[in-house]
């Protein structure tokens, strides 16, 4: 007999516990609170992301501009924080789109199989041929040079969404359209193992249609692996929205994001230093603690990690 | 029919269906997967209501598969399967599912066999829940099957990893009689389970049998949990079912020189008066993608290399043959008795 009283550890009161034993968790959820904060806030810094003074060019951390100022004179911290903005936001959109994408083809090829899962999987493939980056870059070119230019009745909402997010929602179509592959795989590799299952051979038994079984049983079993899909795609579709904006096919000048403000930083790092490394750090730290984060959920979510709350 | 069967006589079941009717058939039921293995070859079987047919035979004979096929979860190649006469296997469907109801099955692995994010009051209702009961009788009838394997309804919110194995096992068994089924098909419900624990679980089993009158396809390789549950014995061979008799009766004079070799690899005590040395089967069985002309056993048998190799045993398939209680495909199983004695004499 144990005397100790059984502690329920189910759900939300694990993640505490396991945040104290792992203080890098805690800094990496700390850092990306701070992200979103300083993301959401961006509008009421005291200074304008746009505004330019042309008298304060590149000028070095100082106490008007903590993080100094750009080639513009543009507030640096002010930029960041906007950039941001719309980094995160384009980043977590097109994995949300990615991942539904990814779970629907790869749900239905992985219990379907046969005919259907050779079309799917090998559709994928052939997409999965193209070196990521340069696939994104295609599709940037080609979407960003259609929208911003078509004027047919079919794409006009389209570019005039595109004109209005100043360029984002190519850069969301773009992620979207690369990133949804790898979940597609992951899902379905899932699933096939999931359908032969033998709970799921017993919820058919008891008369369960096909709909009842991927809603019930493997849909939630395949959470862990979809969260983990996750968070590989989240921190790539940064690096991705980064790397369109260094080459010029992201989003559009003005509009700051990380990517181009490294960009530009990059032309004058011999002289100006501070314009790199500071949205060079924050791309950094930011995939790094989106990294430690993802490590974390895939253990807290993965039963076969959990301890059993009274197990004798 | 066995023994316990005539004993009870003409109690009725559900539904004016009588105990020692027909209540699975499967007719010349073929299962060939597309590597070309023949994991089930032709087997005909019956089986009666209120009877224990225990299915016997070594690992990859199709022991497993039969069970699946049954009851439709792995679709046959040819052939046909009737439950109370309806042929199931040329159903699809909702209609399938309909008509299956009255079938379950317990599986092997207790790990595999619960999903692990449901709680275990979810998982043994979720036959309920797919048959429409409502959520306030659904709860009542999980506690009484709760109680009625031993669990006791303090069980209904925990998961299934807070359970052992043996528990897990009872679970499982309390999902499969949710619906009230007339057949259950176990398929080796005890073998990833400690002695122990299987006994417990055999017990379980035999007691839900008299009180809810369950037939049971009871699939194993463990030949002594066999002989205690099963009323009828069927051996499997490489997808044939080699010998089918009254359980007594095959323990007893086996007809098959593969089932002989069987029962005398079961450990006895020492005291025994039946003193035998194992028989031993040289080499693996053929592979099941290529069979040799003529009996499947030939190569391994040691009757045949008893008699001097027939002809006839690498010419002629043999069938199940002999009286109605007792039926074995060999052409010398009336020799199969008397030479395993002489065997090791």
């Amino acid at each position: 007999m144990t005397i100790v009283p059984s502690i329920q550890r189910r759900g939300v009161s694990l993640l505490p516990t396991s945040i104290r034993s792992k203080p890098g968790l805690a800094v990496a959820i700390a850092f990306l609170v701070l992200i979103v904060v300083v993301a959401a806030s961006a509008s009421f810094l005291p200074y304008d992301a746009y505004r330019q003074d042309l008298l304060h060019r590149n000028s070095p951390p100082s106490w008007n501009h903590i993080l100094g100022t750009d080639e513009l004179g543009r507030d640096m911290l002010a930029r960041l924080a906007i950039g941001a903005r719309v980094s995160l936001v384009v980043a977590v959109t097109s994995t949300v789109a990615a991942v539904l994408i990814g779970i629907a083809v790869g749900a239905i090829a992985g219990y379907k199989r046969g005919w259907i899962d050779s079309v799917c999987m090998r559709f994928v493939d052939s997409m999965y041929a193209f070196p990521d980056t340069l696939f994104a870059i295609l599709i940037a070119g080609v979407v960003k040079g259609q929208l911003s230019q078509s004027s047919t009745d079919f794409f006009s909402p389209i570019t005039a969404l595109y004109k209005m997010s100043g360029g984002l929602f190519g850069v969301f179509l773009t992620l979207s359209f690369t990133s949804w592959l790898v979940c597609a795989r992951i899902v379905r590799a899932e699933v096939i193992i999931l359908r032969s299952a033998e709970y799921v051979a017993a919820a058919r038994l008891a008369g369960a249609s096909d709909l009842f079984v991927m809603r019930r049983h493997i849909l939630p079993n395949c959470l862990p692996v979809i969260i983990v899909a996750a968070t590989f795609v989240v921190p790539s579709a940064i690096l991705l929205e980064a790397g369109l904006s260094f080459l010029g096919v992201g989003v559009d000048p003005p509009t700051p994001s990380w990517g181009a403000m490294i960009a530009s930083g990059v032309r004058s790092m011999q002289s100006y230093p501070h314009l790199l490394i500071t949205p060079a750090i924050a791309v950094g730290l930011t995939l790094l603690s989106i990294n430690v984060v993802g490590d974390a959920l895939r253990e807290h979510f993965d039963p076969s990690f959990r301890r059993g709350g009274e197990a004798s | 029919m066995s023994e316990l069967l005539k004993q009870i006589g003409e109690t009725t079941n559900n539904a004016g269906a009588r105990l020692g009717d027909t209540i699975l058939e499967a007719r010349d039921l073929h299962v060939i997967f597309g590597t070309g293995v023949r994991a089930v070859d032709g087997i005909n079987l019956k089986i009666y209501r209120g009877e224990t047919l225990g299915v016997v035979g070594e690992s990859g004979c199709g022991k497993s598969t039969l069970g699946r096929t049954l009851c439709m979860l792995e679709a046959p190649t040819g052939g046909s399967v009737a439950l109370n006469g309806l042929p199931i296997s040329d159903m699809k469907g909702s209609s399938l599912r309909e008509a299956r109801k009255s079938l379950q099955m317990v599986f092997q692995d207790p790990y595999s066999s619960l999903d692990p994010r449901q709680r275990a009051g979810e998982i043994i209702g979720e036959p309920l829940l797919l048959a429409g009961v409502d959520k306030k009788q659904r709860q009542s009838r999980v506690n009484e099957l709760l109680d009625l394997v031993s669990i006791g309804a303090s069980g209904y919110a925990k998961f299934p990893r807070e359970f052992s194995g043996g528990q897990r096992q009872r679970i499982g068994i309390a999902r499969s009689l949710a619906a009230n089924p007339e057949i259950i098909i176990c398929d080796e419900p005890v073998s990833a389970l400690d002695v122990s624990v299987q006994a417990q679980i055999v017990n379980l089993l035999v007691s839900l049998q008299r009180k809810l009158n369950l037939t049971y396809v009871f699939i194993s390789h463990d030949l002594a949990v066999v002989r205690q549950m099963a009323d009828r014995v069927a051996v499997m061979y490489l997808g044939r079912i080699v010998e089918l008799a009254d359980a007594d009766k095959i323990f007893a004079a086996p007809r098959h020189p593969y089932t002989a070799a069987l029962l005398s690899a079961v450990p006895r005590m020492p005291t025994s008066s039946a003193k035998r040395k194992p028989i031993s089967l040289p080499g693996d069985p053929p592979s099941p993608m290529h069979l040799p002309p003529g009996c499947r056993f030939q190569a391994r048998c040691w009757l045949r290399q008893k008699l001097g190799s027939p002809d006839v045993c690498s010419a002629v398939d043999p069938m199940l043959s002999g009286t109605g209680d007792h039926q074995a495909a060999c052409h010398f199983q009336e020799h199969v008795d008397a030479q395993r004695g002489a065997q090791n004499a």
